[in-house]
């Protein structure tokens, strides 16, 4: 081995170290910054030195943090079920039944996605206090369909192509209607993308915050990310970073171990949404 | 076969055809009559609103005052013209150029970078897979636990950056990165890049996976430069897939909201046109107004996609391929 080539592989590693550290480093001073409290809290400590649970018992015991997270949990998980429920059956018809528009009509659900939210924030801000609902977690179910529906379209539709058409032939050779034909053939075999789906549209409405801010009014009908934003300490000028570390630390680790472990899922999502042509 | 089979088959399917566009229709309505509620109608009624005086406290009395809100011509009693409305006010105009500059500087920085880590991460090397695990946490953060999160290492008191940069040497006293007007965009920019960068480096890596390897193989028998085989062959092969991926993370830029109103919050240097509209239509009870100044952001990214999309013939729906 020659000396230049030692000299590229030690770059490369180091660059490789770089990228690694960049990524891992925030999260990991936030969770070692949410272990700190009072002085030691002012320290600026590289390495974990304090165990104290005291940041993460004020958060959790407090009494709006788990009505928030339970908020949050609810809206999401709603959303999500409502987007897919409507996401199966269109994108069947979009990926599998050649009809005229179909390509404009593609074209404006990806628009849609991809729509400012704050286009629409003071018309739905009117539909949503026509409808009664400011300030209810259906509000936020309302607004989020907005970006989760879309998406979810977008997605099943592009994994919903690729599946090979001689399964549809046969079902349709044997009568199948096209009901049957998505419940029967297809939902076994899409269980992936949904999974997959599903999951990116989970984490989208986990992590809104210009509806949640704009469409709640009190602290315990908040959603994660607002309460996070909007806490703070005995008086304006004391900001409490150690219970917000604990808070940004309980809500993003669950979030992180899902996509771990869905991780190749995840990354097959993430392109099918993105670049397909 | 004879021909009246042939003309049975016809028939039925297209009786078939038929039925699958019939059922197409059905399976798509709720999802258009949904998206029809959350997104066409609440956009038109912002663009009615924007036309009107509505206020916040009172939605149902607006009237209709044409343009005024974009711009208003007086011409007072003496005879001077005063000019007032949206497109006058240099409030707005702030809100646009930090837009567009954040746009461009973070989208540009995002794109070498994940082309970088791509790049590495095409590369076939022990541990890959946990530094593909690695890069996927600030893609998973929530952006506004990510701005707190970077709003406490960017404290001017005892944030770590300071620590680290002074202990560098690279700067001689702390400085407040997120309150001060000169250092708050590069604040924004840094937590930004950070958590888009994953995003941009995944997208570019399912583009460089496509490239067949073979070519590599072709070039290097043929000792041609690592760096030309990038310009020439690399980069025009996956740029239909960087194009795609540059026009997602632009619209994402150019919409930004959560992470400048987490980070700095009232901050002329970094307040773009979602901050300065939802300011308008919800805290400064000047609903009608910022209406307006929402559909002008709507205007501007529809023009810009359109032209995108045109100049750079990008295939986003892949039915052409």
């Amino acid at each position: 081995m020659t000396a230049n080539k030692l000299l590229k592989i030690i770059a490369f590693y180091a660059l490789v170290a770089v990228i690694v550290i960049f990524s891992i480093f925030p999260f990991y001073y936030a969770i070692v910054t949410s272990f700190a409290t009072g002085t030691a809290l002012f320290e600026t400590n590289y390495f974990p030195k304090h165990f104290e649970w005291a940041n993460y018992r004020q958060v959790l015991g407090g009494a709006t943090f788990p009505r928030n997270i339970l908020t949050s949990v609810f809206v999401a998980t709603t959303t999500v079920v409502f987007a897919l429920f409507l996401a199966v059956t269109a994108s069947y018809a979009l990926a599998r039944v050649r009809f005229r528009g179909r390509g404009l009509l593609l074209m404006t659900i990806l628009a849609v996605s991809m729509f400012p939210q704050i286009a629409v924030l003071a018309g739905l801000f009117e539909l949503i206090t026509y409808l009664g609902l400011f300030n209810s977690p259906l509000a936020l179910i309302l607004s989020y369909t907005i970006f989760t529906l879309p998406f979810t379209v977008w997605v099943l539709t592009t994994f919903m192509r690729d599946l090979p058409v001689e399964i549809e032939e046969a079902a349709i050779v044997d009568g199948a209607t096209p009901w049957i034909i998505i419940t029967k053939v297809f939902l076994p075999l899409l269980w992936p993308a949904l999974v997959t789906t599903g999951l990116l549209a989970f984490i989208g409405a986990w992590n809104e915050f210009l509806f949640a801010l704009t469409f709640t009014s009190s602290e315990s009908t908040r959603t994660v990310p607002v309460a996070i934003a909007l806490l703070s300490g005995a008086s304006q000028q004391e900001i409490p970073w150690g219970p917000i570390m604990a808070a940004s630390v309980i809500v993003t680790v669950p979030l992180i171990i899902l996509v771990l472990i869905f991780q190749r899922k995840i990354v097959a999502g993430l392109t099918a949404g993105g670049v397909k042509g | 076969m004879t021909a009246s089979t042939t003309a049975i088959g016809r028939e039925s399917g297209r009786s078939l055809q038929q039925q699958r566009r019939n059922a197409a229709i059905l399976f798509l309505a709720p999802m258009l009559i949904a998206l029809f509620c959350v997104a066409a109608w609440p956009l038109l009624r912002t663009v009615w609103f924007s036309l009107t005086d509505t206020s916040l406290n009172n939605l149902y009395g607006g009237r209709f005052i044409g343009f005024d809100n974009y711009l208003r011509v007086q011409t007072l009693s003496n005879g001077t013209v005063r000019y007032k409305g949206t497109l006058v006010d240099p409030a707005w105009w702030n809100a646009v150029w930090n837009t567009v500059r954040f746009s461009v500087v973070s989208v540009v920085c995002e794109t070498i970078l994940g082309l970088i880590v791509a790049l590495v991460l095409n590369a076939e090397f022990k541990g890959r897979g946990f530094v593909r695990a690695a890069i996927l946490i600030p893609w998973a953060i929530p952006t506004i636990v990510s701005a707190k999160m970077w709003a406490w290492m960017l404290n001017d008191q005892y944030g770590i950056i300071n620590d680290i940069l002074l202990h560098l040497g690279i700067i001689s006293s702390k400085i407040a990165w997120t309150a001060n007007t000169d250092t708050a965009m590069y604040a924004v920019l840094m937590v930004d890049i950070w958590k888009t960068t994953p995003f941009m480096a995944l997208l570019c890596l399912a583009g460089l996976q496509m490239v067949p390897r073979d070519i590599y193989e072709a070039a290097k028998i043929d000792g041609i430069n690592p760096v030309k085989v990038f310009f020439r062959i690399t980069l025009p092969l996956i740029r239909p897939a960087l194009m795609v991926a540059v026009i997602f993370r632009m619209l994402d830029a150019l919409r930004i909201f959560d992470l400048i109103y987490v980070l700095t919050p009232n901050s002329a240097a970094t307040k773009t046109m979602s901050v300065i509209s939802r300011e308008n239509l919800i805290e400064f009870d000047k609903f009608a107004y910022g209406s307006a100044q929402s559909t002008l952001l709507f205007a501007i990214l529809a023009i810009f996609v359109s032209l995108y999309i045109w100049l750079g013939k990008v295939d986003l729906s892949g039915e052409a391929g």
